[in-house]
């Protein structure tokens, strides 16, 4: 599950600056960047304090 | 820039250890030592932050050129990751002390109270600039008026409720749950770094970016145009983007206070991972966000603002809002929390809870008047300059001083509370700097440079008088 939880946050991070990225290539509007920037920020933010920090030493 | 200047997220577990009270007044033994990846996430972490939304768009303001600022930083980042791997970490890997316990052994617990003071205040004034950060973005959803980069005070009831609702926030939570927000801090941080890149790539083909080829001549003619600065704001050249990126971070190299950081790291070049911090966080993050100040001059040059909130809802919509609460809250919390920690060495009764609130609350009503934030660059610098000396004096002591005949350590030999070679040190040094500054017109970036060789050319006389003077036969003992 949690190797899944990992995927899915990586998923988020790419989904967090590669829009920007298309945009910049001319291939999206700025509208949908902005909206797929604030999906991938509540995936991020959903998922991934379910697997970091939980092997944190301290 | 940071704690910690711009500070301090992102650091566990090394964070964690050094507030935790491990090995305060210890060396740090070899089964806590720590590998070369701990250190590229905490630098890469540390260094993205609320701060770097302000900086880069302050450049623009500045009249900076398109190499000035794409070389400068190159330059002047670098200089700062040496600064850790020769100056900083050797004595970090060798002492394997915290930077407040060297300075007990050499200076005496009073001269370091004294240390302290000056750097809670300057962490109070950093987490204050943090708070307005913040709260540009906060104030979008109410529509306030907020205040322009020439504005010193707080220019509306609007502005001083939110800055109020914002900071009290940020310093109840850090009053009470600082752990649970370093954790949040860490959660954020990959995604932030993101984010910041994403504000570059979305502003530049509204500047009229389209390919590779275009960049360079766009960057000369219409995002970094030189010429001059804005109203109320200092010209930079080539060579005050080279010192600013260099001396930024001074607090935490040449200042040695990533001595406490640097403790922990198995080998001496683990500090090159300060690169991650400062090519992430002090090029690329400083670029983006001087692309979206430079898109708003575009569209508009009569709208000077530097709004955090605005500028990363304009280019990224209610994600960039988030990112500006988030960097500015992640940095003012471990901020006032240090600041918090330093006063609480002067008053160790207090609790640690009230000195902290006591000092969110100080920090907020800094927050209250833009003069700090509008002004962070050269308030980075004077940050920078203030703890320089202190790290001149560690330098000297751990080097140099037995090669002169004298003693290392020397509060500790002898007893005593005040080391005055030290404070005499501290004192005519920030006084030569002011001297600099105020009357040959050396300029605020700069003086930190002359300042180092004249604080430990200053530390080694001084302490040749003092310690002859009261201890005759330790000096030689010492050495």
């Amino acid at each position: 599950m949690k190797t899944l939880f990992k995927i899915i946050s990586m998923l988020a991070l790419i989904g967090t600056i590669a829009p920007s990225m298309i945009y910049c290539g001319g291939m999206m509007s700025l509208n949908m960047v902005k909206w797929l920037m604030l999906l991938s920020t509540i995936v991020w933010f959903v998922f991934t304090p379910l697997w970091m920090n939980h092997n944190n030493p301290s | 820039m940071s704690e910690n200047m711009e500070s301090t997220q992102n650091q566990e577990p090394i964070e964690a250890q050094q507030t935790g009270g491990e090995y305060e007044r210890e060396p740090v033994p070899q089964k806590s030592l720590l590998g070369f990846k701990s250190f590229i996430g905490m630098y890469a972490g540390e260094h993205c932050a609320g701060t770097e939304i302000m900086i880069g768009p302050l450049f623009v303001a500045s009249g900076v050129s398109a190499f000035d600022l794409i070389v400068g930083l190159l330059l002047g980042n670098f200089l700062a990751v040496m600064s850790w791997v020769f100056m900083t970490a050797p004595i970090a890997t060798r002492a394997r002390l915290t930077l407040y316990y060297q300075l007990e052994k050499i200076c005496g617990r009073n001269l370091v109270i004294i240390y302290n003071l000056a750097n809670g205040i300057m962490f109070c004034f950093l987490a204050g600039a943090m708070v307005t950060v913040s709260a540009t973005a906060v104030g979008i959803g109410f529509d306030i008026s907020m205040p322009g980069l020439n504005d010193l005070y707080p220019n509306s009831i609007g502005w001083v409720l939110t800055v109020l609702l914002v900071g009290s926030v940020i310093a109840i939570v850090a009053a009470y749950g600082y752990e649970s927000v370093a954790k949040f801090a860490n959660i954020a941080s990959p995604w932030m770094v993101l984010v910041f890149l994403a504000f570059g790539f979305v502003a530049l083909p509204q500047l009229g970016v389209t390919s590779f080829g275009d960049f360079w001549s766009k960057a000369n003619e219409v995002i970094w145009k030189g010429g001059d600065p804005l109203t109320g704001q200092t010209k930079f050249t080539f060579w005050h983007v080279t010192f600013f990126a260099w001396f930024c971070n001074m607090a935490m190299h040449i200042g040695m206070s990533d001595l406490s950081v640097l403790r922990f790291a198995k080998k001496s070049w683990y500090a090159v991972a300060s690169g991650s911090g400062m090519y992430v966080g002090h090029y690329f993050a400083w670029i983006s966000a001087s692309l979206l100040y430079a898109l708003q001059l575009f569209r508009d040059p009569s709208n000077t603002d530097v709004l955090p909130g605005p500028l990363a809802y304009d280019a990224a919509g209610i994600a960039g809002l988030i990112c500006v609460i988030i960097a500015g809250w992640t940095t003012a919390n471990p901020t006032i929390y240090r600041a918090g920690l330093a006063f609480q060495a002067i008053i160790p009764k207090a609790s640690r809870f009230k000195v902290t609130l006591v000092t969110g609350l100080i920090a907020t009503v800094a927050g209250m008047f833009p003069a700090i934030a509008m002004k962070l660059l050269d308030f980075v610098a004077i940050y920078g300059m203030i703890l320089m000396p202190m790290g001149a004096v560690i330098f000297v002591d751990f080097w140099l001083i037995r090669k002169f005949g004298l003693a290392s350590y020397y509060a500790e030999l002898s007893r005593s509370s005040f080391n005055w070679a030290a404070g005499l040190t501290y004192f005519l040094t920030l006084g030569f700097c002011l001297f600099l500054n105020l009357y040959v017109g050396v300029e605020i970036f700069f003086v930190s440079l002359p300042g180092w060789f004249a604080a430990s050319i200053l530390y080694i006389v001084l302490s040749k008088l003092y310690q002859s003077k009261m201890h005759p036969s330790m000096a030689v003992e010492g050495a």
